[in-house]
């Protein structure tokens, strides 16, 4: 790396001389170590899945979880630095409670994102701080409903508030990735960690733009994601970690909550045949060019 | 030890001693509760009030203003110590400006509500408060939101408040239909405030309304010189 | 003039001397809560063979006036158990968003929320006696209802002062008056709760409630009415009493020798 020697890479609050911040760069290299995380904003719902690599045999399967739930409707997972994911995690269900303790409601996603990336870029100010070593993806659901307050007493009236707009589009899916330099967008899909290019080509395949995608369906495409991202590690085994956030009317109404069991092992037999018609198919391929 | 007053009987020699804290016991007195009320109507909200202020039974304003914005189509009936609701107001104020410019959004009417519950909860040994909230926005339409003396919020289909408001429980709750339209509300609002007014000593004046729907933020004046049938809207 | 913003509002030290700041005050007791403001009364519950019963009027008083007729008392806490609460109704929106914002952190860990009625009854006493210990108290006496810990049926008071007690049946303000003394005819000591069904202890609480409305000058007609059981919380919330008796108002001529 051209950075290594030159001094410009020791310190957080030193530019080198064509404007970057190495300490931020290697952070990034953190991340790209860590299991592919993935995020789908569907248009009933978000889901979040993670390959979650096996470190050890003496680690008991299912426990110590990588996907957090913050407040009730919102999920972070993170690829890098688990500790530094642990440490946003807890950040972000500070900033949810301070929020709810001043506005009596949820925080809504993009207000959650938006202070977690202020939070995230402060670390890559002061020389006295380390960048987190993990790019962090928030999916939530903003209640489609009216709100009340929290604690409310008391209905208003029985006929419904007057002038408001009926059919009026509110709430909804939301989807973000924050980067160790505090950037984050607002995303169709995302992913990160190791097998993040693998993950992106197939996001892109499944048009997510045009909002067709159905929650139970992306739950599907999640794990067939994790599944084809994890290709190219196939020596070290893995767990899929799967949760989903749903519309109020949907499975979770509303909360952000592990996938079922069951549901998540239909979804990973799926994907794994599907990873073997792939197989199929090029061997076929193969035998056709052979011909 | 504190020095006795008094002591040559002479104002030169022994000095004005003001406690200022204790004056905010007559401060108090300045503007005592005064009716104020909120409505929902088929298109939004409005909300009247008198515009008497009082020192005793001195009136020592009579064509106050007691609707307060707080943000563009947020706005607050106030009623207690004048000082406290003022700085209650203006604290909201400046909050719901705030989360316009950081939330890209425009405050609901519950996010005003919770912030007046929040100073008002948290303070109640200091204030004395009583608010109405009301506000328009288009996802949730016209909501009106009462907070009382303890702090407690609550949601409600109209509010009344204030010492007047006494007077006009009967009136208010026997003439209150939902949904009615932007004349009815009105005239519901303008006859239960010429009732406070005729009963109440404390209330008097002219008749301020300001009507919150989509279009935005409409002011009504209403003289008693007239038998409160007019100006009508003012902006 | 005199710049200092201090100064400003006072009268002038050249005109009447200066200003004694001994008379100025900053230290001394800081007021808290004295009395509560917008309130709630009574809390009645019974314990029944498999569960809980709660209920409570929709009525919020200010003084003597019947302000709100519309406050829900019984607040749910997670799946598991209900508060109802008398008392300041300001301090009731403050421990139910206090509870929900434990919910929520309960609901962080992998097993949900682990919290039963028991666990949150001894938390919300501790709440009490804290906040009465700093001499600002929570002006609230509530009933907690759900299971405890071995999965039997739960029913415990706590009152501003952090006061526990528990009982078959509890009841809170004029109800451990008036509610009280029927739900002791009704369920006596020695019957073995087991005897006792949903629908007696249902039955209970409505005649409680009807007595309360005829002698509680703070209650209303209109009340909620939860039903805790293993399949989960019941909870009606705008429940009218039924089957009032007024009509041998046509009997009582005058108020003593009087006949017609």
């Amino acid at each position: 790396m051209t950075s290594i020697g030159t001094g410009y890479d020791l310190s957080n609050s030193v530019f080198s001389p064509d404007g970057r911040n190495f300490q931020v760069e290697y952070a990034v290299k953190a991340v790209e170590n860590g299991g592919t995380a993935v995020g789908i904003r569907c248009k009933d719902g978000v889901v979040l899945a993670v390959e979650k690599i096996i470190t050890s045999k003496l680690l008991k399967p299912g426990a110590n979880k990588r996907i957090a739930t913050v407040d009730r409707h919102v999920g972070i997972v993170s690829a890098g630095l688990v500790p530094d994911g642990r440490h946003f995690v807890s950040r972000a269900r500070d900033e949810a409670s301070s929020w709810r303790g001043v506005y009596k409601a949820p925080i809504p996603t993009n207000a959650l994102a938006n202070r977690l990336g202020g939070y995230v870029q402060a670390y890559t100010l002061y020389s006295s701080v380390r960048p987190f070593g993990v790019t962090a993806i928030v999916g939530g659901w903003d209640s489609e409903a009216e709100l009340a307050v929290d604690g409310q007493v008391g209905q208003g009236p029985n006929s419904g508030a007057g002038g408001k707009v009926e059919g009026a589009e509110a709430g909804g899916p939301g989807l973000y990735m924050i980067e160790p330099s505090g950037l984050y967008w607002g995303y169709y899909g995302a992913a990160t960690g190791k097998g993040r290019q693998a993950a992106k080509a197939e996001l892109e395949k499944l048009d997510l733009s045009s909002g067709n995608l159905s929650l139970a369906d992306g739950v599907k495409e999640a794990a067939r994601i994790i599944y084809v991202a994890h290709e190219d590690s196939k020596d070290k085994e893995f767990e899929l970690e799967m949760s989903w956030i749903s519309s109020l009317d949907g499975p979770t109404k509303g909360r952000h909550e592990e996938v079922p069991k069951e549901l998540r092992e239909e979804a990973e037999k799926a994907a794994k045949r599907a990873l073997e018609g792939d197989d199929d198919e090029e061997e076929e391929k193969g035998q056709a060019m052979e011909e | 030890m504190v020095a006795p007053h008094g002591v040559t009987g002479m104002l030169g020699e022994d000095g004005i001693h003001v406690d200022m804290q204790h004056l905010k016991s007559g401060e108090v007195n300045l503007v005592p509760v005064q009716p104020g009320m909120a409505i929902n109507f088929k298109d939004g909200v409005i909300l009247g009030a008198d515009s008497r202020t009082t020192t005793g039974a001195y009136i020592a304003n009579r064509v106050t203003d007691k609707l307060t914005q707080v943000h563009d189509t947020i706005w607050c009936c106030r009623s207690g110590s004048a000082a406290d609701t003022q700085a209650v107001a203006d604290i909201v104020s400046y909050h719901l400006n705030m989360y316009g410019v950081t939330n890209n959004e425009a405050p609901s009417t519950q996010v005003a509500a919770s912030l007046f519950q929040e100073l008002c909860y948290e303070n109640k040994e200091m204030l004395s408060a009583g608010i109405i909230i009301a506000g328009y926005d288009p996802r949730h339409g016209g909501q009106v939101f009462s907070i009382p003396l303890g702090g407690s919020l609550h949601k409600q289909s109209f509010a009344i408040g204030g010492s007047g408001s006494t007077y006009i429980y009967g009136y208010t709750d026997a003439h209150w239909r939902e949904q009615m339209t932007e004349e009815e509300g009105i005239d519901f609002v303008r006859n239960a405030l010429q009732e406070a007014i005729k009963w109440d000593g404390s209330s008097g004046g002219v008749i301020r309304l300001v009507v919150l729907t989509k279009k935005g933020a409409v002011r009504h004046l209403y003289l008693p010189d007239n038998g409160y049938t007019g100006p009508g809207v003012t902006n | 003039m005199n710049h200092f913003p201090e100064a400003w509002g006072r009268p002038r030290d050249d005109v009447y001397g200066a200003y004694n700041p001994s008379y100025l005050q900053t230290t001394g007791p800081k007021a808290h809560t004295s009395s509560p403001a917008v309130t709630g009364t009574s809390v009645i519950g019974v314990k029944f063979n498999g569960g809980v019963a709660l209920a409570t009027d929709n009525l919020a008083s200010y003084g003597s006036l019947a302000r709100f007729s519309d406050v829900k008392r019984l607040r749910v806490f997670g799946d598991k158990a209900v508060v109802g609460f008398g008392g300041d109704v300001s301090d009731m929106q403050y421990i139910d968003r206090l509870l929900a914002s434990i919910d929520i952190r309960e609901n962080y860990s992998n097993h949900g929320n682990m919290l039963n009625a028991k666990n949150l009854h001894t938390y919300l006493a501790k709440v009490f006696y804290k906040r009465r210990s700093e001499f600002n108290p929570l002006w609230n006496h509530v009933l907690v209802a759900g299971y405890d810990g071995e999965g039997k049926p739960f029913l415990s008071s706590a009152d501003l002062l952090g006061t526990t007690f528990s009982a078959p049946h509890l009841a809170t303000g004029f109800g451990a008056h008036l509610a009280v003394p029927i739900l002791r005819r009704l369920f006596p000591d020695e019957k073995p709760i087991e005897e006792v069904t949903q629908e007696h202890a249902v039955d209970a609480l409505k005649q409680c409630l009807k007595v309360l409305f005829y002698r509680d000058a703070r209650s209303l007609d209109k009340y909620s009415i939860a039903v805790i059981t293993k399949d989960g919380i019941d909870l009606k919330e705008n429940e009218q009493i039924e089957g009032q008796s007024w009509a041998f108002a046509e009997r009582i001529k005058g108020y003593g020798a009087q006949t017609n």
